[in-house]
């Protein structure tokens, strides 16, 4: 038979080894950016401009995008819970768990993707634009260095200002349920606040908050990682823009499942 | 009395992506106030031979040496000596697009050094002035600014802390004659006045003959000529021959 015609014999061993390696050295080199940056972050000395140009970018300018998410989520949980609990003659319960499940799962969650969706993408660009442009090469001989210039303000940003966003996000999207449930189901207003005011307990909304803080630190991690290590021009800069979106999301949620198993009291 | 070690020095350094080697082997050094211009054709190494000097990359083997020390790995610090010494003019100018001008140009002082940012200002006006651009540049943004416009403030960003060791990165490639030679003029300016060692990479030979004190010329990952400008346009060097040939635009000999 001609060899040519012959398929290359496909080792399977190998292959799942060679993803494995790959797997493995994507995340030990993420791993060493995220320890960089976060001793960079956490160390000083700080470029303060440049923190406070991300908290305005990161955080002020998501907050109408992350309200808006948040009320309509709130509403819609509201009537859903409604319908749930008609099922067990129990419809009295909507203020509680929409409560309990915006604060310790939908307000981070959701916040943070539409912070994913805005922001990672963004950051990637940029500081990838910058690689390709040698701007970054140019900074170091400026004896400045990139991940305090660059890369610490953005994580120290991601951190510090999702857990704010959550919190906004908590008391939109509690108001969200409160006023489709106050003015399409009966309930009143001051019974449906007070039934939240008496259920919903501070680690309710911590562990929220927490988890906020982790998903902004992803976030801004995945874009100034995934910009940082661009290669190959404007193609490559598309690409890092892409991948840190999408692996943001991932990791969102991965990280979300994890940190709740942790918190959930069994 | 030991003499004074060079101020760069590649230590049969070599370097690779995969496939063949990019540099075999190079040894090459620069003494003090001397300007050394690195000619070869496109895709010999020329970019990475200045990115192993300036330690924004590693070599495989061999070493890289200024004022007499290795420099240091990647991660650690350490690299602050050189580049404190240093300003380098990239090949696209490297502007942060997200800062002015002067901002641009006063980076060094107003984020390495701790400036503020009045006196930062002023120094970078009169850096701005040595390149011959006026103050009212001095608040555009880089996307505002025509190519050569862009070069000059690299080369005012590269001069205003008055550095010892000055690196091109083909400081003429894409500019029209008459600003290539307003470049080269400035920069022979200012490798004189500042009495700096420089470093340049160009394809471009009228460039090289205007600013380089010595020429070397890289081919295959080695350097094959090396020697006083004066010497580049006489000698039976093969490469050099066939290299001059193809700058004057004649047929491979
Ligand atoms: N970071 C890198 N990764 C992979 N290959 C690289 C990298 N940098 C350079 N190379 C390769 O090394 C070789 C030399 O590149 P270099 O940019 O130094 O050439 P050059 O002499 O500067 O050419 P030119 O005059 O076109 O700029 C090229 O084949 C290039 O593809
Ligand atoms: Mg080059």
């Amino acid at each position: 038979m001609d060899a040519l015609a012959r398929p290359a014999r496909f080792n399977p061993v190998a292959a799942v080894g060679a993803l494995t390696l790959g797997v493995l050295r994507t995340v030990g080199a993420v791993s060493l950016f995220a320890g960089r940056g976060l001793g960079a972050a956490l160390s000083g000395p700080w470029f303060l401009g440049q923190l406070g140009r991300q908290l305005m970018a990161i955080g002020f300018m998501s907050l109408p995008v992350v309200g808006l998410t948040a009320v309509f989520t709130g509403a819609a949980l509201a009537l859903n819970i409604y319908t749930g609990g008609g099922r067990f003659n129990a419809e009295q319960i909507v203020p509680q768990i929409v409560a309990l499940g915006i604060t310790r799962e939908l307000a981070p969650v959701l916040a943070a993707l539409m912070l994913a969706g805005r922001v990672s993408a963004t950051i990637a660009a940029e500081i990838g634009a910058m690689r390709a442009t040698e701007q970054i090469d140019a900074m170091r001989t400026l004896s400045t260095d990139p991940f305090r210039y660059l890369v610490a303000p953005r994580l120290l940003a991601g951190i510090l200002t999702l857990p704010l966003l959550t919190a906004v996000a908590d008391a939109i999207g509690i108001g969200g349920g409160w006023l489709v449930s106050t003015l399409s189901l009966d309930f009143s207003p001051a019974v449906y606040a007070r039934a939240t005011v008496d259920f919903v307990e501070s680690w309710d909304v911590v562990s929220g908050l927490i988890k906020a803080a982790v998903f902004g630190f992803i976030v801004t991690l995945m874009g100034c990682y995934h910009g940082y290590t661009a290669v190959g021009g404007a193609r490559g800069v598309g690409q890092a823009a892409t991948r840190a979106m999408v692996w943001a999301g991932v990791l969102i949620f991965a990280s979300d499942y994890l940190m709740t198993s942790l918190f959930t009291e069994r | 009395m030991s003499p004074r070690p060079p101020v760069l020095e590649w230590r049969d350094a070599r370097i690779r992506f995969g496939g063949a080697p990019v540099l075999d082997g190079l040894n090459l050094s620069v003494a003090a106030g001397r300007s050394l211009v690195i000619i070869g054709g496109s895709g010999q190494g020329k970019s990475v031979t200045l990115k192993l000097a300036l330690g924004l990359m590693r070599p495989d083997s061999g070493q890289v040496l200024f004022e007499g020390a290795p420099l240091p790995g990647l991660m650690q610090r350490g690299q602050n000596r050189l580049y404190a010494a240093s300003g380098v003019l990239f090949q696209g100018a490297a502007l942060f697009d997200s800062l002015t001008v002067w901002e641009n140009v006063a980076f060094r002082l107003l984020n390495a050094d701790g400036v503020a940012r009045k006196p930062a200002r002023a120094a970078a006006l009169d850096a701005l002035a040595q390149v011959k651009l006026e103050p009212s540049a001095a608040d555009l943004y880089p996307s505002e600014l025509s190519g050569g416009m862009q070069k000059r403030v690299g080369l005012a960003r590269a001069i205003v802390a008055r550095p010892r060791v000055l690196f091109f990165d083909e400081p003429t490639t894409g500019l029209d004659p008459s600003t290539a030679a307003t470049i080269n003029a400035l920069i022979v300016d200012q490798v004189k006045r500042l009495g700096c060692t420089a470093v340049s990479i160009t394809h471009d030979l009228i460039s090289a003959r205007t600013i380089a004190d010595e020429i070397a010329m890289l081919e295959g990952g080695k350097i094959v000529w090396r020697g006083p400008t004066a010497e580049f346009d006489q000698t039976d060097n093969p490469s050099v021959r066939q290299f001059r040939r193809g700058a004057a635009g004649l047929p491979d000999a």
